[in-house]
């Protein structure tokens, strides 16, 4: 199938105006008729839902959370972006544009990214009219910070918790629309089949976590908003219930997975300390607006950071990216950190951190003021390391954190499956090789609220006619069938090894080739250790109970025994692309300095992956054509 | 570290429940209390026995789905963590640890360590809302807010919805979660509209739901991970009242 990204006509500025006054629309009476299953109840699946639940369409939320206010959406820090320019500092729509075009390293669609700026600032006042408390300044107006890659002000925040305030004001949201009977939400279910009907997505099969009952569920569509697969890395900043199941399952059912390997490793998160870790906590981007980042001159440096003397340090962000500083993106702050680590200047017991240093910033500013910025940060910090961050510094190391890559959609967000939409990080389309701070919650919440219920409508207007869709039929059978094979498989293998074990092994193959450095050699290696392990998994693994009831080690099973195929996919994908860009680095394409070396003439594609029976994966390439910017080589010098 | 756990196995809600012992050794007092578990779990299935069931997600104290009653105090030892971010330097070499679920009428064990919260989902369905659609918003900055209401408005708005104030209180009063939403709302002039009807179904939705009266000990504001303040109680009260004065 040839790819259609359906981009609108007319000028960019213009495309999303165009696209909305001429796509088809349902009439009020007829959404009625209509259900949408909405998978994720985060900001993006969430949003979706109660949105569409507002338009009057009959709503359908699954997630395996207790609430959809624990989803993980709850645990970004930083912030949300938005080209309001409430500071005067020259942002505008076109700014925004292009930072985030710049921040992916030209490898996203010009259109959606565009769309994404241009409807940012309806998103705070949608925000701000739902009561999330953002930060205000003593005139009681919208307060503003800086993120990485940007040279303005234009993140707006709810402390160290703006996360939390956006998706309770989506969850909020959502259970009014429970309460008038628009939404039904499935807590503690979890996605493990698309079912498709004479080539359309009409509907799900979900695990009741509760219960162990596997459920069928139709809809005249279906919405993703599943988040990112990090957790495949096992230590990443994910919960550790994210998964990349649902995706994987509907990629197997024909929907095209774009640049997998794309991932984020977050520059400050919590370093490991032991082989008994699950989580690595991050610690906000934001706190690189007053934090600086260095690492001792001296290698093995035995002294405490605050008797290391300023002249035998090396504030290694600040030398060698002085316009930007401390507040690079997110990929060349890691790499960064990774090269001084590598050279023995790592900091911690286990030399894999690096220093984030407050000292000049209290000393300026005071303690009140940090403590008004980050004071939960500090908190958090304190409370898993026991370490005082305003009397010493931070230690940090890189940590997995956001799929840049997921599901291709085109520009409505429809899948390469008829009716299969995909919202937030599940999909691919707005932050090319790298992402932004506080693009993030943007990107998840503009999907859901803003977008997808603007999109979906050109699909759902020819189904006004078609009734209600049955469950009893062959498609649902044989999915219902090929769910409960697949339990019965995982319950049978009956083995000694644990699975958490075996999770760790995969993360430490993926997170040694397939993370922040990338070479040929490594990954072909990492494909052999990936397929052994996966061997071992079904033959050795030990899921112990039944399938009636709760059973968290059944649970965690099933979404290991797709990470051992997603990450395949993702070294097959790295493999494939000979140049490097944002987070895709690879050593054998670099320059003099050890910056990465685009390849615009070879490379200016997305990639998308068709599943062939697990022999081999199709790609399908999606040129990226740029009529408003000319790619540059990205230089934060 | 050696530690000895008694912990709570109970099939389902209408089975009884009892304490099981296990014993764990060479752990680090960097490992974290979850992760403690972790390495139980892992054992057990080494062994082919059930996991033992407990909620969990995020890991770093901002999700609210973590739980557990540890030596008889939701959340364990420290004061104003989640159990997610408690660690086992908390305790000693040798230690006996009980660990239980959080009890309440409504929160029915679904099994072992897990309960079922979605009695304070229904709260927050009941009012716990601002009715402001998608597309209808005014411009953010038409709303200033002064700066330290904001705030003020932030720390009510902080609640996980762990549920560890309910478990904590000898009445199993959900108050001091009602009252954080009620505060966030109140205090903030997107929420004056919906302000009298909010906090009269939001309170009813309280006792509907089976949990019991505040009698103001205090004893959930010591727990609560984010630190909500009782005076939010005492602040919902006053909502209450006032919107039976102030009815139309």
């Amino acid at each position: 199938m040839a790819l259609n990204a359906k981009i609108p006509e007319g000028p960019l500025k213009d495309k999303w105006q165009n696209y909305l006054a001429k796509t088809r629309i349902v009439n009020p009476a007829n959404r009625k008729k209509l259900d949408i299953i909405v998978v994720g109840g985060g900001l993006a699946g969430g949003g979706a839902a109660a949105s569409l639940a507002e338009l009057g369409y009959n709503v359908k939320v699954f997630f395996f959370q207790d609430s959809a206010r624990r989803s993980h959406s709850v645990a970004a820090q930083g912030g949300v972006n938005a080209a309001k320019n409430y500071k005067n500092d020259g942002d505008n729509v076109y700014r925004m544009f292009y930072d985030t075009i710049k921040g992916g390293d030209f490898r996203s669609r010009e259109a959606n990214v565009y769309r994404m700026a241009e409807v940012s600032a309806d998103l705070i006042d949608h925000m701000v009219a739902q009561g999330v408390p953002f930060g205000r300044e003593y005139g009681g107006y919208l307060s503003n910070r800086s993120f990485g890659g940007v040279l303005v002000s234009r993140t707006f925040y709810a402390r160290g918790q703006s996360g939390q305030q956006l998706l309770l004001a989506t969850y909020q949201a959502m259970m009014k629309q429970i309460k008038v009977g628009k939404l039904t939400q499935y807590n503690r279910h979890e996605i493990l089949d698309i079912v498709i009907v004479n080539g359309k997505a009409r509907g799900v099969i979900a695990r009741n976590l509760n219960t162990g009952e596997i459920e069928r569920h139709s809809a005249h569509a279906v919405v993703f908003g599943t988040g990112g697969f990090g957790k495949i890395f096992y230590l990443s900043t994910l919960a550790m219930n994210s998964n990349g199941s649902a995706n994987w399952r509907a990629h197997k059912k024909g929907a095209y997975f774009a640049n997998p390997s794309w991932t984020q490793i977050h520059p400050t998160a919590l370093p490991q300390s032991g082989e008994h870790q699950s989580k690595l906590t991050l610690m906000s981007e934001s706190l690189r607006n007053d934090g600086r980042i260095w690492v001792p001159k001296n290698k093995d440096e035995q002294r405490a950071p605050g008797e290391i003397p300023e002249e035998e340090r090396d504030y290694y962000l600040e030398r060698r990216y002085p316009a930007f500083g401390n507040l690079v993106p997110r990929d060349v702050a890691s790499r960064a950190a990774k090269e001084r680590m590598d050279a023995g200047h790592g900091v911690g017991a286990l030399k894999n951190a690096v220093y984030l240093d407050f000292k000049t910033a209290i000393e300026k500013l005071g303690e009140d003021t940090i403590k008004e910025r980050y004071g939960n940060l500090f908190t958090m910090y304190e409370k898993i390391t026991a370490i005082n961050a305003y009397k010493e510094p931070m230690k940090i190391s890189p940590a997995a954190h956001f799929s840049m890559g997921g599901l291709w959609v085109d520009y409505e967000l429809q899948t390469t499956i008829p009716g299969l939409f995909a919202v937030g990080e599940a999909n691919f389309a707005d932050h090319g090789a790298n992402r932004l701070g506080a693009n993030s919650l943007l990107q998840a919440s503009v999907d859901g609220n803003f977008i997808l219920p603007n999109t979906i409508s050109n699909y759902l207007s020819d189904d006004i006619r078609t009734g209600p869709v049955s469950t009893d039929t062959p498609e649902f059978d044989e999915a219902e069938k090929d769910v409960k094979d697949q339990v019965a498989k995982l319950l049978a293998i009956k083995g000694t090894m644990p699975v958490d074990q075996i999770h760790r092994r995969l993360g430490k193959i993926m997170f040694k080739e397939v993370a922040m450095s990338r070479n040929e050699k490594g990954m072909i290696w990492a494909i052999e250790e990936i397929k052994k392990l996966r061997k071992e998994f079904w033959e050795n693994a030990a899921i112990p109970g039944n399938e009636n009831g709760p059973n968290s080690e059944l649970e965690k099973a099933g979404r290991l025994a797709d990470y051992l195929e997603i990450a395949e996919l993702m070294a097959v994908d790295a493999l494939d692309r000979k140049e490097s860009c944002g987070a895709h680095f690879r050593e054998d394409y670099q320059t003099a300095e050890g910056e990465a070396m685009r390849d615009d003439k070879n490379y200016m594609y997305s990639s998308a992956w068709e599943w062939q029976n697990g022999e081999n994966w199709k790609l399908h390439k999606e040129p990226l054509e740029f009529t408003e910017v000319t790619p540059t080589v990205r230089s934060y010098k | 570290m050696k530690l000895t756990l008694k912990i709570w196995r109970q099939e389902n809600a209408t089975t009884k429940g009892k304490l099981v012992t296990y014993e764990l050794s060479d752990l680090s007092p960097d490992t974290s209390f979850l992760e403690m578990l972790d390495v139980l779990n892992e054992q057990l299935a080494a062994k082919g026995e059930p996991a033992v069931e407990f909620d969990h997600d995020c890991r770093e104290g901002i999700c609210g789905q973590c739980s557990l009653v540890i030596n008889g105090k939701a959340h364990g030892p420290e004061e104003h963590y989640t159990t997610c971010q408690t660690h086992l330097r908390s305790f000693s070499d040798g230690d006996t640890i009980t660990i239980e679920p959080f009890r309440a009428n409504s929160f029915p064990v679904i099994r072992d360590l897990k309960v079922d919260r979605s009695s304070m989902d229904r709260i927050i369905q009941a009012g716990g809302y601002i009715s402001s659609f998608t597309g209808m918003s005014p411009e953010a900055n038409s709303i200033p807010i002064h700066h330290d209401i904001a705030e003020s408005a932030f720390d009510s708005a902080a609640c996980i919805g762990c549920g560890a104030c309910v478990a904590t209180c000898k009445n199993s009063s959900a108050a001091l979660f009602v009252s954080a939403k009620i505060g966030h709302l109140a205090k903030l002039p997107q929420g004056q509209v919906e302000r009298n009807e909010r906090v009269q179904w939001m309170v009813n939705a309280h006792d509907d739901e089976g949990f019991g009266s505040c009698s103001n000990t205090g004893a959930c504001a010591m727990v609560c991970p984010q630190e909500v303040q009782l005076l939010d109680i005492t602040r919902m009260n006053f909502e209450y009242n006032r919107s039976k004065c102030v009815s139309k």
